[in-house]
């Protein structure tokens, strides 16, 4: 246990895990939004995560970028990146929704074949980008797909430099960045489902879709929009992951979605403003664990604290809601 | 496209459903020699086309997975169906009987699996442990037939630490918990080096007749139909163990849980307590087969238990049809079988498990060959759906 | 335990043929839901022996005062006493076995188990058999002479099996398991006759007509041995006809000693069947009496005679 590194350069760790919390939270709106409409954990929703990367990473290298290019260069990819890694992103969780969901939803399926099929669904993502287009397009891709199942680098599109330095508290320029997105991207949501039209129909469905059916609010379109909202959402993420970590592995969503699902829960699923609170506090744990144990047990942390909070505030922190929680 | 799948099935299930219908009607002695006729026929399996004698039947011989290039051992692949079939029995009895689904399912087998290598190898920085403190021989383990009800307890008893804080929680919860368990249980093994020899591994794990050696008679290395005849024994005694607790209070008690959990407990059915109770007795026969598979390969490391093998026992309970075990026991050998037999799609086969899995739940959420029950609770969801559309 | 009910708000109760011991109090219950008050101290009494109706307009607090009975609910405060125990705070199985039972209003059955095994899962909560019991079927109970096995066939290898099978019983005795899933059988078996639907006791409950699945429900409640039955609107959807012969079921019942609550939306059902009557408005209680005295009252005809009559 090494409490010397902890308390010795605590503010430094809670930067940090703060910064890794940040992208568990934007994740974590994936799972809070639908979660908090339909009911439904989307345990493919990691993998809507995946694709963003991959798409990151397909942008970047069809353009050919290459390892710290000049400030404007940076800042074009990065923004053409977020529109790709969304559009990517949110292109699969509706069509997630469209394939697998749909049907389950209009047999009234119970929640357990929802889980299974998504789980069925991870799979064959996962196998996809592993496997098949490794296959397919080895040839065509080579710096994508050169070989089955690995990890794929990216190019630095931005060197880590320090901007920012409070009492020996150093914080970087990625950091920031992730910061400000972080922040912007959850403001923006939270304005669009509190103030939007489109937002009241979220809203309202997942108060009572019954009543919100008979008050002429289109589920479906409800549905396809929150799908989209948390596809864009994780889109972003990937961006900010591939900015940060400059990895991807076709295999890389399960444990950040099992992260994500855990950042949602203790914030209280459901809940936006949850999913932040979640997604900070679980990488604060983090990193002060990982300080205090060794990294190597940073994913055991993560589920020891899902488990503990499960157990004595199943609502999470600031308890369940998308509105309010339903019965 | 999909109707006429569709279609195609209906059609195949009303021809399936006439044979269950026949089966049901036969006088009981007639079915128990037909049961008794089919365990023949399966301890028989090793020698599907190929007699002893190497006489070869032309067309059986074709189903052999070593009648194709490169093949892999006949029996070592009923082994394998055999172990996952056991699984298949086990998980059955927490998804098909009581609905809980767990995702954690490899972490039972893994520690069944390490129960057996860490008190029976020699190798086993535990056996050392004891070598060390209580002055005995460099060759001294724990007997195989300990090591074998050794894991059972370990594996019953951690069923029990991971139900007993995690069944009060809602379903689908349960089922993500259950999934960071498997990986925290193989992370274990992996970071622990002190206890588990961590990513190297375990060696030299014992069998039925002691450490694996050239001396061993029956359960050596290269002979596997021992190994095969000793996992079916265990699969039919656990199938037939598991029979008897649904076909009495017990198995009520899981279905009137599965169905409507409320209404069981206004009943008199304490929900919990049997909802621990199919846990600890699904984690129990995940264990055996765990410490089935180490005890044959004598070799086990952290790797041999990732996830992905989970859901893919999850896929073995819901594509057989889950709740009815001859269903889960096609599943398993389906997915274990094809695979090997049809060397083209092996590489494939994560894939088209997620495919099935996918299909499966949207086409036939039932399974395979569903259990009567099972069927019509589905049939009338769908039924109350068309009735009421404005229901999510 | 006081032979009278505790409230004074209730107008006079007509003088009963001998005194009645109390068997289920409420005392002073309130339930909240957030900011909204479902029930506000609510009391009455459950004689033994009896059949009580508790009627009032929809949304009266009627099936929530039952789910604080049942256990379903924890009434935040207020007590609810059985036979002299507490019910409150103890878990649902627990107040079954204590003697209480109900149904459900949206009728809540096994839909996948047959009809017979609906009411074997009632049975079971005074069963003993415990998961080793039922795995490895210890032969340990002597059975008497009745409970052996019987010799049916006539001749060859089965009479001889079967005579086996007996004599086997006979030397080492039957496991408990064996002896309560027959007396689980018989005793449902008479329980589905006694409400009437033997004839589909094979069936799965899913596949039983409307009002079979409503007797199903009051036959699997008795098979837990109770000594009060409530029954939450079990005539709901009925006609005329079916009406009648659920209220003589409901004497039956009463006859065979067990005491009634009855849930009910129709006035005319109650007033045929019951011995009191208490009427809740609001969460509140405003009547209690014998149901010629209640259906006079004007607090409960202005609140509930009037406006719905009709509709039922």
């Amino acid at each position: 246990m090494n409490f010397d590194d902890l308390f010795g350069h605590f503010g430094q760790h809670t930067v940090d895990g703060l910064s890794k919390g940040a992208i568990y939270a934007l994740i974590a709106l994936g799972y809070t939004l639908v979660y908090g409409v339909l009911r439904l954990i989307n345990f493919a929703h990691s993998e809507v995560f995946m694709v963003g990367t991959f798409a990151v990473l397909g942008l970047w290298t069809a353009f050919g970028v290459e390892n710290n290019p000049p400030i404007g260069q940076a800042i074009l990819f990065l923004v053409l990146g977020l529109i790709v890694a969304a559009i990517a992103s949110g292109g699969t969780a509706l069509a997630i929704e469209r394939i697998a969901y749909r049907p389950l939803r209009r047999k009234n399926a119970p929640p357990l074949i929802f889980l299974i099929t998504a789980i069925g669904v991870s799979l064959v993502l996962v196998e996809v980008f592993g496997l098949l287009l490794p296959r397919l397009l080895g040839g065509a891709v080579p710096s994508m797909f050169s070989r089955e199942r690995i990890i794929l680098g990216m190019p630095t599109i931005l060197e880590q430099k320090t901007v920012i330095e409070i009492a020996g508290i150093e914080i970087n320029n990625i950091q920031l960045i992730v910061f400000v997105s972080v922040l912007a991207m959850m403001a923006a949501l939270d304005w669009f489902i509190n103030r939007t039209r489109y937002g009241r129909g979220v809203r309202a469905v997942a108060q009572n879709p019954e009543t919100a059916a008979l008050m002429g609010v289109n589920q479906e379109r409800v549905i396809m929009l929150i799908f989209v909202l948390g596809g864009i959402m994780a889109g972003a993420a990937a961006l900010l992951w591939s900015m940060r970590f400059g990895i991807t592995q076709s295999s890389i969503g399960f444990v950040l979605g099992l992260k994500a699902f855990t950042a949602a829960v203790l914030g209280g699923i459901g809940n936006l403003r949850g999913a932040l609170v979640g997604g900070l506090f679980l990488g604060l744990v983090e990193v002060y664990g990982a300080t205090l144990f060794s990294s190597e047990w940073e994913d055991v942390i993560a589920f020891v604290v899902l488990v503990v909070v499960l157990m004595f505030r199943p609502t999470g922190l600031l308890g369940e809601s998308l509105g309010r929680a339903r019965a | 496209m999909i109707d006429k799948i569709r279609s195609l099935d209906r059609r195949r299930v009303g021809a399936l459903g006439g044979i269950g219908e026949r089966w049901r009607a036969l006088p009981k002695w007639q079915r128990r020699l037909a049961g008794v006729a089919l365990i023949v026929f399966v301890y028989c399996l090793p020698w599907l086309g190929k007699l002893p004698g190497n006489l070869v039947v032309p067309g059986l011989n074709n189903l052999r997975t070593d009648s194709i290039d490169g093949g892999s051992n006949w029996a070592g692949v009923l082994f394998t169906c055999a172990v996952y079939v056991l699984v298949a029995v086990g998980l059955n009895v927490v998804i098909g009987l009581a609905g809980l689904l767990d995702l954690g399912y490899i972490g039972f087998f893994a520690i069944g699996a390490y129960s057996v290598g860490l008190f029976g190898s020699v190798n086993s920085p535990v056996v050392k442990w004891f070598q060390r403190e209580f002055d005995l021989p460099q060759t001294w383990a724990v007997t195989w037939a300990i090591c074998a009800m050794l894991a059972l307890v370990l594996t019953l008893i951690s069923g029990v630490l991971l139900g007993w804080p995690t069944l009060r929680l809602r379903g689908d919860y349960l089922a993500i918990v259950t999934l960071g368990f498997g990986e925290i249980i193989r992370i274990v093994a992996r970071n622990s080096e002190s206890l588990t020899n961590g990513p190297q591994g375990i060696s030299a794990i014992p069998g039925p007749e002691g450490p694996p050696s050239t001396d061993n008679q029956l359960f050596g290395l290269v002979d596997v139909k021992p190994w095969y005849w000793l996992a079916i024994t265990v699969v039919v005694v656990m199938v037939f163990a598991v029979r008897r607790l649904e076909h009495s209070r017990v198995g009520r008690a899981w279905l009137a849980v599965r169905e409507d959990e409320d209404a069981a407990a206004v009943m008199g059915v304490y929900p919990f307590k049997f909802k621990l109770w199919a846990f600890a007795i699904g984690a129990a026969l995940g264990g055996l087969a765990g410490m089935l598979f180490a005890s044959r390969y004598a070799f086990i490391d952290p790797t041999q238990f990732n996830v992905n093998l989970s859901i893919l026992f999850v896929a073995m309970v819901v594509v057989g049809g889950s709740g009815n075990m001859v269903g889960v026991s096609l599943g398993a050998v389906l997915l274990a079988y094809l695979p090997e037999r049809f060397r083209e799609i092996a590489d494939y086969r994560w894939l088209a498990f997620g495919l099935a899995m996918v299909l499966v739940m949207i086409l036939r959420p039932q399974g395979l060959i569903p259990s009567r029950r099972r069927t019509r609770e589905l049939k009338d969801r769908a039924a109350e759906a068309e009735e009421a559309p404005a229901h999510v | 335990m006081s032979d009278e009910t505790t409230t004074t708000a209730a107008p006079k109760i007509p003088a009963q043929p001998g005194p009645r011991r109390s068997l289920l109090e409420i005392d002073n219950v309130t339930l909240r839901f957030g900011g909204v008050v479902a029930l506000d101290g609510i009391s009455f009494e459950i004689h033994e022996g009896e059949i009580l109706g508790l009627i009032g307009p929809n949304g009266a607090g009627k099936t929530t005062c039952f789910n604080v009975m049942t256990g379903v609910y924890k009434p935040t405060s207020g007590a609810v006493r059985f036979g002299g125990e507490q019910v409150t705070g103890r878990k649902p199985h627990q107040i079954s076995r204590m003697g209480i039972s109900r149904t459900f209003q949206n009728i809540r059955l096994f839909p996948e188990m047959s009809a017979l095994e609906n009411v074997i899962v009632g049975t079971d909560s005074r069963h003993k058999t415990s998961v080793p019991g039922a795995l490895f079927r210890v032969p340990r109970k002597r059975p008497k002479p009745e409970e052996l096995p019987e010799v049916t066939a006539t001749s060859g290898l089965a009479r001889t099996w079967q005579q086996l099978r007996r004599s086997f019983a006979g030397t080492f005795g039957l496991s408990r398991h064996v002896l309560e899933e027959r007396a689980a059988e018989a005793k449902a078996m008479e329980l589905l006759r006694f409400v009437g639907i033997a004839d589909r006791a094979n069936d799965a409950a899913r596949n039983l007509p409307y009002g079979y699945q409503r007797r199903l429900e009051i036959a699997r409640a008795l098979g837990t041995e109770p000594k009060l039955i409530c029954l939450d609107e079990p005539a709901a959807g009925f006609n005329p006809a079916e009406k009648e012969e659920l209220l003589e079921l409901i004497r039956k019942i009463r006859d065979m000693g067990v005491t009634v609550l009855l849930i009910e939306h129709d006035m005319r059902l109650v007033m045929g069947v019951t011995d009191r009557i208490v009427v809740l408005e609001f969460g509140r209680k405003i009547a209690e009496g014998a149901p010629a005295e209640v259906s006079r009252d004007p607090r409960v005809v202005a609140a509930y005679l009037g406006e719905s009559t009709d509709a039922a």
